[in-house]
């Protein structure tokens, strides 16, 4: 009998631990099991026909670090051959009559990707990959993949599964003690991106006993639509006059798994100290059960590496700041490759409290593809909401998503056949909750009728390639009233058939309503209550406006989504009405004899929100560089100086350069506008050398560098000699600076100053980091050693100058 | 046997997070003690305290030390190791969280990256701290803790200690190819048990690096 079709009508029974067992066969400490494949392959069949003994249906490879990672090629298709084939030889020893099936364990790397490692993802897929292959070479039924403590690294692997295999696949997480995965991620998390891709179970194993996992696994139960599978430890090892025992006996252990299966787990075995006993324990209690019939919950949800987000009754909020469209800054920001300053609107629309944030680089001078690849993992480094990834690029799309870590939203579908039959398959491959636009070949609609009729087309062609409408959600398109004095009613109505009668959530980008009207957020406002009353699920809008945000937060409380409206009432406690002229801080006057002004001592004194309002009102009145040579400049010297005299210390140092990085940013926005060019110092080239990832140092000295107005290209951390050499020569730039933590990184900053010396002798290379010193530099080679970030700059200032 | 502990918050050293940070108690200005508070605050509950562990013997050989996992000739870890019989091997890490609040912070505003740098640095120290006073609490004699790339022990020794610890599946403490460790605030560290019984007061006394800007 096939494994799925097996799995539909039965309980299914996996194996116990392995590495307990092993040991008290004699493996060593820090001996790879895996070798024991074929070293060892009578103790692999006896373990197993135990397992098999005792009531096992599926039996897992004893595979777990079978990678290329830990082998070379060649000895792992040693290793999946004999284990895949040890299993085997198990099942048609053993004397059990049950249904027997044998699947390939894939464990993870050990290696942490990136951003907070220095694993590739691509690569993790592709090691995963050559395992896989090996599974299906050798004839495995399914592919189990288990222990995963990470959202991302589980991704490669199901990925890597199936890209290369039709196989069932199981996937199985490690939670800690928080209910949460090492890196964060919620069961409900794990639910919308396993099912996404296309899981065949779902499920967590190790850790914990069975008691502690109880929570984590009902929440499973709530949110998954396939079947769910638990795996737990015999409780805690403890350590008892040298031996080491666990603390949940078998009998224990039984009666808590049954207890689970009756809430409808449907796969059942044990980790981590558990032997044959357990496994035959919990058969008899639950043999007599009969199996929770899987049901499809109907949640319609994006998910990050942390949370999940679903769509309900009250509004989801979507950002709409990450976009170039009408925003001269943004655009500027994008063809600079300033990716700080994207990041800097997702954190402030997150401040805000939107649940997503849409991310839109399109820009015809600019490579999307890489683009939107970079934005998308950056803002996944330091912010925790699900990203909308927004482009009509096919590839930029594909690329996005299959980095994404978690379940995103997709912008956009619509009713063209060629537009399906491109984004489909990415939804059904990658998951994902996918805008469907409601237009098609003839454009879009005017009534509502028919853009329910294309929404009815874009369902009928989803559900051919698999896609359940769950996982659509239609944007009816709103259309300026300026210009159709019909048009919201068309687009409001279509949006409350689609939710009525079809059943399916909606989203608006509610802004287009007010297009070519003054003080458009009246009037969007106000559309987006009347959206909200007729059944909209989300919109795309923009957070910073104070209408918007009133409209969400009143909605929710008449409604009773706001629990004794206490979202509204710290909403309206705190709001702000924005200032109708501007009007400056009142000034001490006993602060004026100290400060030449106010802006100076707001950067002194490392005041950021006061030092851009400061500027702003100041550009007004006096041109930018002025602002900044007789105001931003001498107040930094200020600082400088006393941190070089030690009257100052560090952090003052940095909250002072952040101050003054706000003033800069009002004064770079009024150039932008105007026809100033930026008066920069030449460039500047800055790296954390290979092998060392400590860049804090490194992140002072560059924001210190272009406050004094150096056109810093900071390459990160952990780069390699050569491309530090490929962006001295690019930009020739007249100055390097490298930094290193480690002694061990030392031989590395080393050999990237040999090699700047000889390929590109008009650059000098300044050193500087924690085991630096004057000597270390001199032997090294280095032109300069900079005991501090202040040193750095005084000494870039001296070679700007002899330029 | 190797061990998992998750520990609640240890006791909090502040003098030593500022140092970390580049200033001290007396000199911390208002502005700066608001902002460092903040960051304290924002840290506090997405911490976690994991430490993995396991007993071993000490063999000595013609050359250096046997652990059964790894073998070294290591001057200074045979100095540091005098008479002692066994040896404990640990990993501690106070998670990811920190990582993130750091990269987070890097861009937005370095003083505050700064200061989740220094709390960081705090914590996972204090951390050993807390799991060494619980083993001297059962009665254990231990020497200072000695970890790779100290003195002449090679950082290489990293690769054993993973293996053996099992840290990715026990604490979620993984080892990058450069040998540095995510998340970046954890230690891995040996501790002899018995041999010498005199306290070594400074813990920096094993480094070589007088000049170094943190010596205690």
């Amino acid at each position: 009998m096939k494994f799925l079709e097996y799995l539909k009508n039965n309980i299914l029974y996996l194996d116990g631990g392995m590495g307990t067992l092993l040991q008290a066969e004699g493996l060593q400490p820090g001996e790879h099991p895996e070798r024991w494949n074929y070293e060892h392959p009578e103790v692999i069949v006896k373990l197993q026909k135990m397992y098999f003994d005792a009531g096992t249906n599926l039996i897992i490879s004893n595979t777990f670090g079978a990678n290329v990672l830990h082998f070379e090629l060649e000895e792992l298709d040693k290793i999946v051959k004999h284990a895949l084939e040890n299993a085997r030889t198990a099942a048609a020893e053993s004397t059990g009559t049950q249904e027997k099936f044998v699947a390939l364990d894939i464990g993870p790397t050990g290696r942490l990707l990136k951003p907070y490692g220095d694993f590739d993802f691509e690569e993790c897929v592709a090691v995963f990959a050559e395992t896989v292959k090996l599974g299906v070479k050798y004839g495995a039924d399914a592919i189990f993949i288990e222990t995963m403590n990470d959202s991302y690294e589980t991704k490669a692997a199901l990925l890597a599964a199936k890209e290369n295999s039709d196989l069932p696949v199981l996937v199985s997480n490690a939670y800690s003690e928080d209910g949460k995965l090492m890196t964060g991620a919620s069961p409900a998390a794990m639910v919308a991106m396993l099912e996404g891709m296309g899981a065949d179970a779902i499920g967590v194993n190790c850790s914990l006993g069975p008691k502690a996992l109880a929570p984590i696994v009902e929440q499973y139960l709530e949110k998954a639509s396939v079947p769910v599978l638990l795996k737990p430890n015999a409780g805690l090892p403890r350590d008892v006059d040298g031996k080491t025992v666990f603390d949940v006996l078998p009998d224990e252990f039984s009666d808590d798994v049954a207890e689970l299966v009756k809430k409808g787990v449907r796969i059942v075995g044990g980790c981590c100290g558990t032997t044959p006993d357990y496994i035959r324990e919990t058969v008899a209690k639950t043999t007599d059960v009969k199996p929770v019939p899987v049901t499809d919950k109907h949640i319609t949800c994006v998910s990050s590496y942390t949370h999940a987000v679903e769509f309900g009754a009250s509004p989801i909020l979507i950002g709409e700041r990450i976009n170039p469209t009408g925003k001269k800054r943004f655009k500027q920001a994008l063809v600079e490759n300033d990716i700080d300053y994207i990041l800097n609107e997702g954190l402030a629309q997150q401040e805000k409290g939107v649940h997503i944030l849409d991310v839109n680089v399109g820009l015809p001078e600019i490579d999307e593809v890489e683009m939107l690849k970079k934005v998308s993992f950056e803002l996944q480094a330091i912010i925790d909401l699900p990203l909308q990834i927004d482009t009509t690029d096919v590839t930029a799309m594909e690329q996005a998503l299959r980095r994404y870590n978690g379940k995103a939203m997709i912008n956009s579908v619509n009713g063209k056949e060629e537009n399906m039959k491109d984004i489909f398959p990415l939804v059904k491959k990658y998951g994902g909750l996918v805008v469907a636009l409601t237009l098609d070949e003839n454009g879009i609609p005017d009534t509502a009728a028919e853009r329910v009729a294309i929404a009815e087309k874009i369902l009928k062609t989803a559900a051919e390639y698999g896609i359940d409408k769950k996982d659509i959600i239609f944007d009816t398109l709103a259309m300026a009233i300026s210009a159709d004095p019909n048009a919201a009613f068309a687009t409001v109505n279509a949006l409350k058939e689609i939710k009525e009668r079809l059943g399916c959530h909606t989203s608006l980008g509610v802004s287009n309503i007010s297009f070519g009207l003054p003080n458009r957020d009246f009037v969007t406002s106000t559309f987006f209550a009347m959206a909200l009353e007729n059944g909209l699920s989300a919109a795309i809008m923009n957070p910073h406006s104070a209408d918007m945000m009133k409209t969400y937060y009143a909605y929710r409380a008449l409604h009773g989504y706001d629990e004794n409206c206490a979202d509204y009432i710290n909403f309206a406690s705190n709001f702000v009405p924005a200032a109708t002229t501007g009007t400056a801080a009142p000034q001490p006057a006993a602060d004026q004899q100290e400060f030449k002004s106010q802006l100076q001592k707001a950067v002194v004194k490392g005041l950021k929100e006061q030092a851009g309002e400061l500027t702003a009102k100041l550009l007004e009145e006096t041109a930018p560089l002025e602002i900044v040579q007789n105001e931003i400049i001498p107040a930094l010297d200020i600082v400088g100086k006393g941190y070089e005299q030690k009257t100052v210390y560090l952090p003052q140092l940095l909250m002072a350069a952040e101050a003054a990085k706000c003033a800069f940013e009002k004064i770079k926005a009024a150039m932008s506008t105007g026809n100033g060019s930026t008066a920069a110092k030449c460039s500047f080239v800055l790296a954390t050398v290979k092998g060392d990832i400590h860049d804090i140092g490194k992140n002072i000295v560059k924001l210190l560098l272009e406050n004094y107005g150096f056109d810093v290209a900071d390459l990160g951390r952990d780069v390699a000699p050569e491309l530090i050499l490929e962006e001295v020569k690019r930009l020739h730039a007249p100055m390097c600076g490298l930094s290193a933590l480690m002694t061990t990184t030392v031989p590395a900053m080393e050999e990237t100053i040999k090699l700047i010396h000889a390929e590109a002798p008009w650059c000098k290379v300044v050193v500087g980091g924690a085991v630096l010193t004057q000597d270390y530099a001199d032997r090294i080679g280095a032109d300069k050693y900079a005991k501090d970030a202040m040193e750095a700059v005084r000494y870039a200032d001296e070679i700007n100058a002899a330029l | 046997m190797i061990y998992t502990e998750v520990y609640t918050a240890p006791e909090w050293n502040e003098r030593e997070c500022l140092r970390y940070a580049g200033t001290t108690p007396q000199a911390v200005s208002v502005e700066e003690r608001s902002l460092f508070e903040a960051c304290l605050k924002e840290a506090e509950s997405k911490l976690t305290y994991k430490v993995c562990w396991g007993r071993f013997p000490v063999r000595r050989t013609e050359n250096g030390l046997d652990f059964g996992f790894f073998k070294t000739d290591s001057k200074a870890l045979m100095k540091n190791l005098e008479g002692c019989e066994e040896i404990i091997v640990f990993a501690a890490t106070i998670g990811l969280e920190i990582d993130r609040l750091i990269r987070r912070y890097t861009s937005l505003s370095p003083a505050k990256a700064l200061f989740f740098q220094a709390i960081g640095a705090e914590r996972i120290e204090s951390l050993c701290d807390a799991f060494c006073d619980d083993l001297k609490g059962k009665g254990l004699q231990l020497r200072p803790r000695f970890s790779p790339g100290y003195g002449d022990l090679p950082l290489e020794l990293q690769k054993d200690l993973f293996r053996v610890l099992d840290c990715p599946r026990k604490i979620g403490l993984s080892l990058n190819e450069s040998l540095l460790m995510s998340p970046s605030k954890s230690v891995t560290a040996i501790i002899g048990i018995g041999g010498r019984t005199e306290e070594e007061k400074n813990k920096c006394s094993a480094c070589e690096k007088t000049d170094c800007a943190y010596r205690g």
